[in-house]
């Protein structure tokens, strides 16, 4: 049906193409140039040589440090709103108790709430129970964040399970733990890698947390560490470039090895 | 068979959880935006203080209107362009799955990584556009580069929705509307369009929501700057607090952002039925 060539829209995606790729591919080739050839030529210009330096004096810097903050924040978070989003949506999809359901409403009001608007009592908080710069500061509302979107996508999935599974179980005379781990785990699997995509990239990814609940260089994150290095290296551009595209590379390859995952992680909780 | 149920127990932890840190915070913040607070000792009411102060601040109701422009532009911006290659990357042909999955690319950079590139590229002295305009440093275009760069980046997001939304649409409607002789052009005014509405809907909200919590972006790429050009309300709430050290002022104005946000949610939850939308994807 769709037999005519498309020119227009062939055309369109090719100059989107232009602008989504134009950008990284200056990320990459400034990263590998000189810091002189950097100042003294256009950056249109082709490059006299390659260089990997910029690599090296951001790797001898902090990064590894920033690097295992990211990857401590992030798993401990995706552990905990799995840990606990799992039961939640459980109990909202199966229990029909009065507490469960407000509790799940009241929940997803919160999917409106801006973060921004309250860091300044989470930043209260935080300090009070005496967790400021420390890396839970950032893990414990990075993950209370992500728990509406959480807790929806597994609702949502397992509201689809059919009744006569369960009643299968309650036959076996399973108790709802039983049934939780037998039934719900396996079932809720794609549901539970949206969630952990989704939460993953979040905590990857985050900010404003790291920025206002930590100070010193060993609780820094990647994010923070970037902006860090902005003040750190000056004028050095490559080698803040070299440090911004290490910093996508771990999630480059995780996008690689499960892009389905990812995609479908991206878009959770907004179907169609 | 009722007490084979899971009990409400099971669903304690999270509500407990998001209870203390996003619940009992928007409480608090109502109760600091009446004190005076530098962040360090006691926070001490001081009556309406802040909400008298906020109605004279010229720098917050100009920020305000800063925000409403980068909401409107960026809605206006990131619309059309993620709707169609949306729509036109829901295609089949195989070279179409393969640019599509480099349209995503800039999903995977954080907001930090994406601000930096942004300044280094568009630098005045050493950027790609030597000699161009001064995106960043003009006070007229400053707040449109910003739009540019948070477009650049959720635009392939917004592509997705559009791209999954697209493939949804029975294939049956387009032979129907072929048959009666129906143009690319009609089709996709007559079929995709109303198809994708609730779509739309969705993808307009995480936009404007987005874009009322813009933070990192504004904050990497100009610091509000030049002068207060680009001073975004959630940026001016954040310098009043953390850098000026008017915790009690800056909660004021983090209470004037949770009102917009909300009248901003509850409208669209009224005008689209957010509800009927769940129980679509439900009966799917």
């Amino acid at each position: 049906m769709k037999s005519r060539p498309n020119w227009p829209a062939g055309l369109f995606a090719l100059a989107w193409l232009a602008i989504v790729l134009g950008p990284l591919l200056y990320l990459v080739t400034v990263s590998l140039r000189t810091r002189s050839e950097y100042l003294g030529k256009s950056a249109w210009s082709v490059p006299d040589a390659l260089t990997l330096d910029n690599y090296v004096t951001v790797l001898t810097g902090g990064f590894g440090q920033y690097l295992l903050n990211n990857v401590v924040v992030t798993v401990v978070t995706v552990a905990i709103v799995v840990a606990i989003a799992v039961p939640c949506a459980y109990a909202v999809a199966r229990s029909g108790g009065k507490f469960v359901q407000r509790g799940f409403t009241l929940l997803l009001v919160g999917l409106a709430i801006p973060a921004q608007a309250t860091i300044i009592p989470i930043y209260l908080l935080i300090t009070r129970m005496q967790l400021y710069d420390t890396l839970l500061a950032i893990i414990l509302p990075t993950a209370a964040f992500a728990l509406p979107v959480a807790t929806l996508v597994l609702t949502n999935s397992l509201r689809d399970v059919p009744r006569e599974l369960y009643e299968a179980q309650a036959i076996d005379g399973a108790g709802p733990f039983r049934v939780l781990v037998s039934l719900v785990l396996p079932l809720a699997r794609p549901a539970i890698m949206t969630v952990v995509v989704y939460t993953a990239l979040n905590a990857w990814n985050g900010f404003l947390f790291p920025l206002v609940l930590t100070q010193s260089e060993s609780t820094r994150v990647l994010t923070l560490g970037l902006y860090d290095f902005r003040g750190q290296f000056g004028t050095n551009v490559p080698a803040l470039l070299a440090a911004v595209t290490l910093s996508v590379l771990p999630i480059f390859a995780v996008y690689l090895m499960g892009r389905r995952f990812l995609l479908s992680g991206l878009t959770a909780g907004f179907g169609k | 068979m009722s007490s084979q149920r899971p009990s409400g127990w099971y669903a304690v932890p999270a509500f407990a959880f998001f209870a203390l840190f996003a619940a009992l915070p928007m409480v608090i913040v109502v109760y600091l935006s009446f004190t005076a607070w530098d962040g360090l000792g006691t926070p001490a009411p001081n009556g309406v203080d802040n909400w008298t102060r906020l109605v004279q601040d010229g720098e917050a109701t100009a920020s305000v209107g800063r925000t409403v422009l980068l909401m409107v532009v960026s809605w206006l911006v990131q619309t059309p362009i993620a709707l169609l290659v949306g729509v036109w990357a829901a295609g089949k042909q195989r070279s179409r799955a393969v640019l599509s999955s480099i349209f995503f690319l800039p999903l995977l950079l954080s907001t930090a990584a994406i601000a930096l590139l942004w300044q280094v590229l568009l630098d005045p002295n050493f950027g790609a556009f030597v000699g161009g305009p001064q995106f960043l440093g003009d006070t007229d275009i400053a707040i449109y580069t910003v739009v540019f760069v948070i477009s650049w980046q959720y635009i392939p997001f917004h592509t997705l929705l559009y791209q999954g939304a697209a493939r949804a649409v029975p294939p049956t409607l387009y032979e129907a509307a072929t048959i009666d002789g129906a143009g690319r052009f009609g089709q996709f005014v007559n079929i995709t369009l109303p198809q994708l509405r609730f779509t739309i809907v969705t993808s307009s909200v995480l936009m404007m929501v987005g874009s009322l919590t813009t933070f990192d972006t504004v904050l990497i790429l100009t610091n509000g700057g030049p002068g207060t050009a680009t001073r975004i309300l959630p940026l001016h709430m954040y310098i009043t607090g953390f850098v000026g050290f008017e915790m009690g002022y800056a909660s004021t104005i983090a209470v004037v952002l949770v009102v917009l946000g909300t009248a901003l949610s509850v409208a669209v939850m009224r005008w689209s039925g957010f509800r009927s939308m769940s129980s679509q994807q439900e009966g799917s």
